[in-house]
This record gives structure tokens, C-alpha cells and sequence, in this order.
């Protein structure tokens, strides 16, 4: 690091003398790639010194969001999420089943993250790496502490006939912040979904489909998840890139439904974090999901209106 | 080398009494790993043990720390992927502790065996961790410890619950507490609450975590006041 320094205080010397030319600019544009491949922590250092980051985001600022919802005419809902360049696009699927029988009058809702080695180098094929696992986990644990969906809303007849939604989240394009796109993607995929009317013939004792007849879920919350990493154990930016992610100390990832309580605090181990700064970030995820909210609620209108 | 602390209880702001059940912990048990631990809460009890430094596969290397791989074997049957999510918290609680850049292109393997589970399953497992870490003699930044909180449907705080009472209760929280500045190292949350009981969790935990603590000191005096 020292020896880039003293580089770059020869380089001042040498603009002051000579006049700016364009191999110049472009000396410098190479240099500070260099810089950002030998040094990467450095040169994020640099930037959050002057409380901005390398794509130029403030620390507390997400990026674009954009969401598209049905994008899959064969699902029953779907959605498609980008945060920056993340892409997440989910699908649901419902099916018939009988209902568990510790609970008859309960259906299911199946949770499951697929990172395919097409979106990132991290990932390879074959089996479900570790953080897809625990990615899907984590979608698991949301809908099961915010009651996104009451369970008794699945069930058709009790102890006979339910509901099964399998919500596939598959990843198209990893640039970090993955649970927050796949929290997004399922909110935004089951407000689409039209399940056909099912009853049950009463003399055949068989599940009848009436495809004609379609109704949408019931949703009971709308919870949204606000990801933060920290880095050098003090600076703690908001909606990290891959590359934020690799660098820093710890993640955290808080999960707030619409009445500002707390459904989630996800925090999986790395460097501690004071009590303020967890006050600071759940304030920050109680904005987020008024934000997330509006661009649902827009999407669907819009939708809507095209019709 | 057994030792053991008695559940104990005492007041938390007047409305809330922490209570934490025995326990027990015994270091060195086994004779393979380079360091093992039991550590049993109530009824609750993990078996670990560390493997390492030790050599480490070409594609797990990395160039300037230790690489470490945590296992946790469930009681019955194959681990799925609650497993593999209780893994990674207790293996990023344990990156954070260790000063694994003393130990640079080797592996250390930490390996859970849930002997049985009675609620508070992931704060024995990261207690019985740190315990095994120190009896291998693994350089750490601090020690940490697990707590496990459960608010009841009343409102109340209890600390290190059975299953029972987690199974009652609204929300369950684990947290993984450092020792040098009683800060929150591990979050991982079930069942929705406020920010105030999430505050007010914090808080207890960080009372609890000095037992702990306490506990943590009084075992290994206990050990090596046998053999010094």
C-alpha cells in the first residue's frame, strides 16, 4: 500500500509539470483498476472515508429496484425482481394434497432458493451448496414467524384436501443482497397468484377443479428483509454488492412487516455490533419497506390498468 | 473434570427473572480431536470436538487465514438443511472469534454431535464450541458464548429454554454474546416481536452472558487446578 502512495504522489508531481493529455486520463483510469484489483479492500476503504461507495451510492442507499410480476404464464403467480444487477425471479406452483396430519386443517407452503452456476463463479453444479441451503431456510423461517399467509387459508376440505404452494426462487444474476431480492420476489409472486376453485364432489368423494373460477390468496403480511453488511468492524453500508460482501467483517440481514414489527433479525455470526447501530439499521428497514410496499402496490396497479 | 453451575435466578428490571438452567461442561473427553468439549444445559447436551491445524484440500485453501469447516450431526437421522443453517451461524461466530490468520493455508474442522435436544439447542452448540476451541488451544480474539431467550405469550422473558417452553412461547431468539465487549456477535431470530423486546432481549442476554462467563472461568480453573 505504501508504495502505491508514494506512486501516486510522483504522479501528482508529474501532472503539475506536464499538461493533461489523454494517455495521461488514461494512465490513471488503469491505475485505479489496478488499485481496485491488488488492494480491494483499500480502494472500498478509500471511498467510504468519504462516506460514498465505488457505484457512487451513499452507505444507507439501496439500488434500483424493478419489479415485474406474472412474467411466467405457466405458474400460478410469478415475479421478477432486480436489485441492481441481482436478479431474482420466482415462480409458485400449487397443488393438491392431503393435509398433515398433526394438523388437518393446515396446507403448505414449500420455500425453496436454487443458485444455478449460471449466475455466479461462486456456485457450482450438482447438490444445493451451503448458502442455498441456508438461503432456502431463511425464506422458510419468514413465512413461518411473519405469517405472510394464514396456513388454515390453504386448506380446502379439513383433514381431506389442501393446498401445496412450492415457491421456486432461482437466482439469474448474483451481485450480493440475495435475500432481500428473494423476500421481495415471493411477496410480489404470491399477491399474483389465481388458484383455480376446488371442491369435493360430495357422491364421488373426487377433488373437482373449476378452472373458470379463480381466486386470489389472502395476504396477512407484508414483510420485506433490509441486508447490511459491516465493514472494519464500524462502517455498516446497506444493500451490498458481491464484491461488498466478500470484503466485509459481518452481514445482517432485519426482516419488518407493515406494522413495524420484527419478524426476522438474521445476524450469522462475524465481527459484534453495538446497540446503536442495530437501532440504526432496523429504523433503515422500517423506511425500506414502506419503499417495497409502494413499488408493489404500483406494479400491480399498473398491471391492472393494462388489462 | 466435570463442573457444574446450579440453575440459579435472578431479577431483570423488576418484571423479568433470568433464569438459566444447570449446567455442566467437561473439557478434554476425547481422545482423537486435538481439542473436545461436552456441554449440557438442563436436558439439553452437544458433544464437540476440534480437528486442526491441520492440512487443508488445494480448493478449500485460503491464502491468509485457516479454513474452517463446522459439522453438526443431529441426533437421529441426516442432517438437512436446518442443520446446514445452524452450521453456518456457528461457523461465522467462530471466524469472528478466532484469530484464524495465525494459521494460514490449514483447515480446522469443528465437528457437533446434538446428544440430546431440549430446547436452546443452538446456544449449547455454540457454548460447547467455544469450550472445545479453548481446550484445543486455538488462538482467539474473545470468547463467546450462546443465549437462548423465549418471550412467553404473557409477555415475560425466559432465558435458556426447554422445548416446551419454546414450543409456547411467541418468539424464540438465540445470540451469541462476546466476551471483551458484551456485544451481539450472532443473531437468530423466530416468530415476530417489537423493537423494544428485541432490546429488552439483548439486554438479558447480555446479563446472562456474564454468568456464562463466569461459568466458562470456573470450569477450566477447576481443570487445571487438578493437573498444575
Amino acid at each position: 500500500m505504501k508504495l502505491y502512495a508514494n506512486h501516486r504522489k510522483n504522479n501528482k508531481k508529474k501532472k503539475k509539470k506536464k499538461k493533461f493529455t489523454q494517455v495521461h486520463v488514461v494512465y490513471q483510469i488503469s491505475m485505479a483498476a489496478g488499485f481496485k484489483t491488488a488492494e480491494p479492500l483499500e480502494y472500498h476503504r478509500s471511498f467510504l472515508k468519504e462516506n460514498c461507495r465505488p457505484d457512487g451510492r451513499e452507505l444507507g442507499e439501496f439500488r434500483i429496484t424493478t419489479l415485474n410480476i406474472g412474467s411466467i404464464s405457466t405458474a400460478h403467480g410469478s415475479a421478477l425482481v432486480k436489485i441492481g444487477n441481482t436478479t431474482v425471479i420466482c415462480g409458485i406452483k400449487g397443488e393438491l394434497a392431503s393435509p398433515p396430519n398433526d394438523a388437518p386443517n393446515n396446507g403448505y407452503i414449500v420455500p425453496n432458493v436454487d443458485l444455478p452456476p449460471l449466475c455466479s463463479s461462486k456456485f457450482r453444479p450438482g447438490a444445493p451448496g451451503e448458502q442455498a441451503q441456508a438461503a432456502s431456510q431463511f425464506m422458510a423461517d419468514i413465512i413461518e414467524s411473519s405469517e405472510i399467509i394464514l396456513k388454515e387459508d390453504l386448506c380446502i376440505e379439513k383433514g381431506k384436501l389442501c393446498w401445496v404452494l412450492y415457491c421456486d426462487m432461482m437466482c439469474l444474476d448474483y451481485d450480493g443482497n440475495l435475500l432481500d431480492a428473494c423476500v421481495i420476489a415471493l411477496l410480489a409472486a404470491l399477491k399474483n397468484v389465481q388458484l383455480p376453485e376446488v371442491s369435493i364432489n360430495k357422491d364421488t368423494d373426487l377433488a373437482e377443479v373449476n378452472t373458470d373460477k379463480k381466486r386470489r390468496l389472502n395476504i396477512a403480511k407484508h414483510p420485506t428483509a433490509s441486508s447490511f453488511v459491516v465493514f472494519d468492524d464500524s462502517i455498516v453500508i446497506v444493500d451490498p454488492t458481491a464484491e461488498e460482501e466478500s470484503l466485509s467483517t459481518a452481514m445482517m440481514t432485519v426482516v419488518t412487516d407493515e406494522e413495524d414489527r420484527l419478524c426476522m433479525l438474521h445476524k450469522p455470526g462475524g465481527t459484534s455490533l453495538s446497540g446503536e447501530k442495530l437501532q440504526d439499521c432496523i429504523s433503515r428497514a422500517v423506511t425500506r419497506n414502506r419503499e417495497i410496499s409502494k413499488l408493489i402496490n404500483t406494479v400491480i396497479q399498473s398491471v391492472k390498468t393494462h388489462k | 473434570m466435570k463442573s457444574r453451575l446450579l440453575g440459579s435466578t435472578m431479577e431483570v428490571d423488576g418484571q423479568s427473572t433470568l433464569s438459566l438452567r444447570e449446567f455442566g461442561c467437561e473439557q478434554n473427553l476425547l481422545s482423537r480431536p486435538d481439542g473436545s468439549a461436552s456441554f449440557v444445559q438442563g436436558d439439553t447436551s452437544v458433544l464437540a470436538g476440534v480437528y486442526g491445524p491441520a492440512e487443508v484440500k488445494v480448493s478449500k485453501e485460503i491464502y491468509d487465514r485457516a479454513t474452517l469447516e463446522v459439522v453438526i450431526q443431529p441426533k437421529v437421522g441426516l442432517a438437512g438443511v436446518k442443520e446446514r443453517a445452524r452450521e453456518q451461524c456457528v461457523r461465522e461466530t467462530c471466524e469472528a472469534a478466532l484469530l484464524s490468520t495465525l494459521h494460514p493455508r490449514s483447515s480446522l474442522s469443528l465437528v457437533l454431535q446434538v446428544v440430546h435436544d431440549d430446547g436452546s439447542l443452538l446456544s449449547c452448540s455454540l457454548n460447547a464450541a467455544c469450550m472445545a476451541l479453548m481446550d484445543a488451544g486455538l488462538p482467539m480474539g474473545c470468547l463467546f458464548c450462546g443465549v437462548t431467550c423465549a418471550i412467553d405469550p404473557d409477555g415475560l422473558i425466559i432465558t435458556d429454554p426447554t422445548a416446551q417452553q419454546e414450543k409456547n412461547s411467541r418468539a424464540v431468539m438465540t445470540f451469541a454474546i462476546d466476551s471483551a465487549q458484551r456485544r451481539v456477535m450472532m443473531s437468530s431470530t423466530k416468530g415476530s416481536f417489537s423493537v423494544n423486546e428485541l432490546q429488552q432481549c439483548i439486554a438479558v442476554s447480555q446479563r446472562a452472558s456474564e454468568k456464562i462467563f463466569q461459568f466458562y472461568r470456573d470450569s477450566v480453573r477447576r481443570r487445571y487446578s487438578k493437573t498444575l
